[in-house]
């Protein structure tokens, strides 16, 4: 499925097959046989070879495809402005005329699908070169555009010089016919991909129109944002370091309430809990001791309602409707065994949606019974008795303790694999932990060798930050 | 034909001018709330010591540049991709490797680890991103069973599982990120706004989980709303390519990673940048960052091979990791903050703690 083909890269893929099509067009055009008849057209005193009038480009276009007048000068239009035949008597007047106006086939090298995207450096030559040959021959806009280069690529200006003086040389050698010939076409080529501004062609104009358009709209909506002050914010990161400072294992430079070492809770852990609903919610022992908290309250029917509706949202999705059948059976259809307090407006919209059930039917409902929860429940399990108890009994972790060999190394074991068995991650008895040495891949040492290890490398240097402590 | 071109561009000039001026408009909006410093406000915590983190484990067995790497939810295990067309899952404690999967394509320049940690999902310049399932069969080969998810027009450079296993959203060169229902393939949504290709993506991790911040060749770092695919916030201040994005771990800003040799903070509830992470010294890019699990914390990847280790509230650095012999492409932390996991060019992963 293709994505946004007006983005930069997609709009080049969109155009490419136009172009394609262009040129099998062009090809057809110049066939030996059943293509169009060229003859010499006289330009001033020299004779350009190969050309054809527009009448003779309609007439061609008429008769292979089978369209009328106004049809075929639409079309062989379109291969003018994209530089595919180019007139010869009015170079900047980008128009096909159905009368005696002599144009020319653009050649391959120049096609603009071929030079994609036009270099600024060769357009800096080509100015060049038009301003060494004849000074005073640059127009207006060509002259603003020329300076501007100078400044921007001024580092290769040298380059540029000399390329455009080789160019001129090489340019002399040839025959006047071939010289004027190459001349026209080369200009054709940068009238279509640096037209003067006024003119804007199709490929830039629709492009930049677009991405104006969309930054406006982008700067609009972002002037209407509410905005909270920096002292706020600002305050807000500092608290929230200052809160999980201790529990940044990489800044305390040892590990405390490691879970690679044991999956005892311990206070670090349990006060995790304290900070905000979510990391109860999000702790699967946490979970577990709130839901039986709201057993005892009995408001257990919130959680487990909480729960169908994330399992909802990040499920299957051909499981989808069968569980939203099942969690309006079980928790919002009047009578229900679990029923859950909503409020009428949420209920009646969500009953709605039911009616077409998708992933994100619940959100309404769940997030109401979040904040129920978040606001009610949550408060009063943190001063619960349940709670408090847990807090007491934990243990706490090594790194308060303060002693000489900050921490007890264990031999590695592995665990298993997630892929294993879906099991709760929390809940395998894997025993592990990373040792001092750096990289090896050696077998788990032997607790003895790893303590001798840590005294003599690790220990030391512990020891020497308690001190500085 | 010609007559239109013209009317668009006389508009245009006029577009242009009115669009110059909201962007002033809106820089002078976000000024106005601007009432102090982040390193005004951190004057009145502790300066941070010098850190011992130090390197703890080396990952050999790639045969080329580590482009990319995620670790598991188990806190051990961890995913990495390489521009031989590998992909590793690895033990990172006893330093097993636990699968190995041949893509066919090289530059396999993304790679997640599914929430449940029974999938890794793995994209780069064959333009898809695949998700494969593990198993513990030995004899199985796992690449027979990758599934491909995503389609791009162009490389895949980010991927990330939602809250689950059954959505990925992905970034790619074609200056789209999307989100993708991995069982049908399906595109949920698709996100348009850059206007480059987009370098990277991180989802936040808020309490409704529905925003993401991806960030590009266009100088952008975007904000977007999943469900809608809209574009809520933009901050464009970095002088070049942002290689990297990260959310702080509150979800309340981000920090972002760039070719200009600059990290830059931006706060999301003030709507600008806050912080910039930046020494004279240090003279090559950044390619990544991330932040330790409380925030205070930012390291950094750069291409001259080094890690440099942020404080930042104060903004200054707190520490460099020497140790790779090529540019780092990636840095995470463990989930559970005890560890950091560096990927390099120099074919190796390395664990610091």
């Amino acid at each position: 499925m293709t994505i946004n083909t007006l983005a930069k890269g997609g709009w080049y893929r969109e155009q490419m097959t136009c172009f394609r099509k262009m040129e099998k067009v062009i090809v057809a055009m110049q066939d030996p046989d059943m293509g169009m008849k060229m003859r010499n057209q006289r330009l001033l005193i020299t004779v350009i070879p190969h050309a054809m009038t527009g009448r003779d480009v309609i007439d061609w276009l008429i008769q292979k495809y089978n369209i009328c007048e106004e049809e075929a000068l639409h079309v062989g239009g379109m291969l003018v402005r994209y530089g595919y035949i180019y007139p010869l008597k009015e170079p900047r007047s980008l128009v096909l005329r159905a009368d005696e106006t002599p144009y020319r086939f653009q050649t391959p090298y120049f096609w603009t699908s071929t030079r994609w995207p036009a270099s600024e450096l060769d357009y800096a030559i080509y100015l060049a070169k038009k301003n060494i040959r004849k000074q005073g021959e640059l127009m207006e806009y060509e002259k603003e555009r020329y300076s501007l280069l100078h400044k921007r690529i001024n580092h290769t200006w040298d380059f540029v010089v000399m390329q455009a003086r080789e160019q001129l040389r090489a340019s002399k050698q040839r025959r006047k016919a071939d010289r004027i010939v190459l001349e026209c076409q080369e200009q054709a080529y940068w009238l279509i991909n640096r037209p003067p501004v006024r003119s804007l062609t199709l490929h830039y104009s629709a492009v930049l129109y677009h991405t104006v358009l969309s930054c406006i709209e982008s700067c609009r909506r972002a002037l209407g944002r509410n905005r909270v002050k920096s002292s706020i914010c600002l305050e807000g990161f500092v608290k929230f370091s200052e809160q999980y400072q201790n529990h940044d294992p990489i800044m305390q430079g040892c590990l405390p309430s490691n879970p690679w070492i044991s999956d005892d809770t311990n206070t670090h852990r349990l006060e995790r809990w304290s900070f905000s609903f979510m990391e109860l919610l999000n702790d699967p022992i946490g979970r577990r001791e709130f839901m039986t908290y709201l057993e005892k309250e009995f408001s257990a029917e919130n959680l487990c309602f909480w729960q169908a509706c994330e399992d909802i949202r990040h499920g299957e999705s051909s499981k989808i409707i069968q569980k939203v059948e099942d969690v309006y059976k079980n928790f919002l259809a009047p009578g229900a065994a679990r029923w859950v307090n909503i409020d009428s407006k949420t209920m009646d919209k969500t009953l709605e949606g039911i009616k077409h059930p998708h992933r994100f039917v619940m959100d309404d409902a769940q997030l109401h019974i979040y904040f129920l929860m978040k606001k009610d429940s949550y408060p009063r399990y943190l001063k619960s008795d349940l709670y408090k108890n847990m807090l007491a009994k934990a243990i706490v972790p090594q790194e308060t303790k303060k002693s000489v060999f900050p921490f007890m190394r264990r031999q590695r074991h592995s665990s298993p694999s997630p892929a294993q068995a879906v099991t709760q991650v929390t809940e395998e008895d894997g025993r592990a932990m990373g040792a001092g040495k750096a990289g090896t891949n050696s077998l788990p040492p032997s607790p003895l060798s790893l303590l001798v290890t840590i005294v003599t490398i690790q220990g030391v240097l512990s020891v020497y930050s308690f001190i500085s402590d | 034909m010609a007559c239109q071109g013209l009317q668009k561009g006389e508009t245009l000039a006029s577009l242009k001018r009115e669009c110059d001026n909201l962007k002033k408009k809106l820089e002078e909006e976000r000024g106005k709330l601007n009432d102090v410093e982040l390193h005004q406000v951190a004057e009145k915590t502790e300066v941070l010591g010098a850190l011992s983190v130090k390197t703890r484990r080396v990952l050999k067995g790639h045969g080329n540049k580590v482009l990319c790497m995620d670790w598991c939810k188990d806190r051990r295990r961890l995913v990495s991709s390489s521009q031989d067309g590998k992909v590793i899952v690895w033990d990172a404690f006893t330093l097993n490797k636990e699968h190995g999967i041949t893509l066919p394509c090289t530059w396999v320049m993304a790679c997640a680890y599914a929430p449940s940690g029974c999938a890794v999902a793995c994209g780069g310049l064959d333009n898809k991103c695949s998700v494969v399932p593990l198993s513990l069969d030995k004899t199985e080969n796992l690449a027979a069973k990758k599934k491909s998810v995503a389609m791009h027009t162009n490389y895949v450079s980010g991927c990330t599982f939602t809250n689950s296993d059954m959505q990925l959203l992905t970034c790619s060169g074609d200056g789209t990120c999307a989100l993708w229902d991995v069982e049908s393939g399906q595109l949920l949504q698709s996100f348009h706004g850059h206007t480059a290709d987009v370098l990277s993506l991180d989802l936040a991790p808020s309490e409704t989980g529905n925003t993401f911040v991806s960030g590009g060749c266009d100088k952008k770092a975007n904000v977007w709303d999943m469900r809608s695919g809209q574009n809520i916030q933009s901050f464009e201040s970095h002088e070049s390519d942002i290689n990297c994005v990260k959310y702080y771990p509150s979800g309340d800003a981000f920090a972002s990673a760039s070719d200009d040799a600059t990290c830059r903070f931006y706060d999301l509830r003030a709507d600008r940048e806050v912080a910039v992470y930046q020494k004279d010294s240090i003279i090559f890019g950044a390619s990544t960052v991330d932040f330790s699990l409380s925030g205070r914390l930012l390291f950094a990847g750069y291409n001259d091979y080094t890690i440099n280790a942020w404080d930042v509230l104060k903004g200054t650095r707190v520490s460099v990791l020497f140790g790779h012999e090529n540019r780092i492409s990636r840095v995470r932390v463990s989930p559970d903050g005890t560890a950091l996991c560096s990927a390099s060019w120099d074919n190796t992963l390395r664990i610091w703690a």
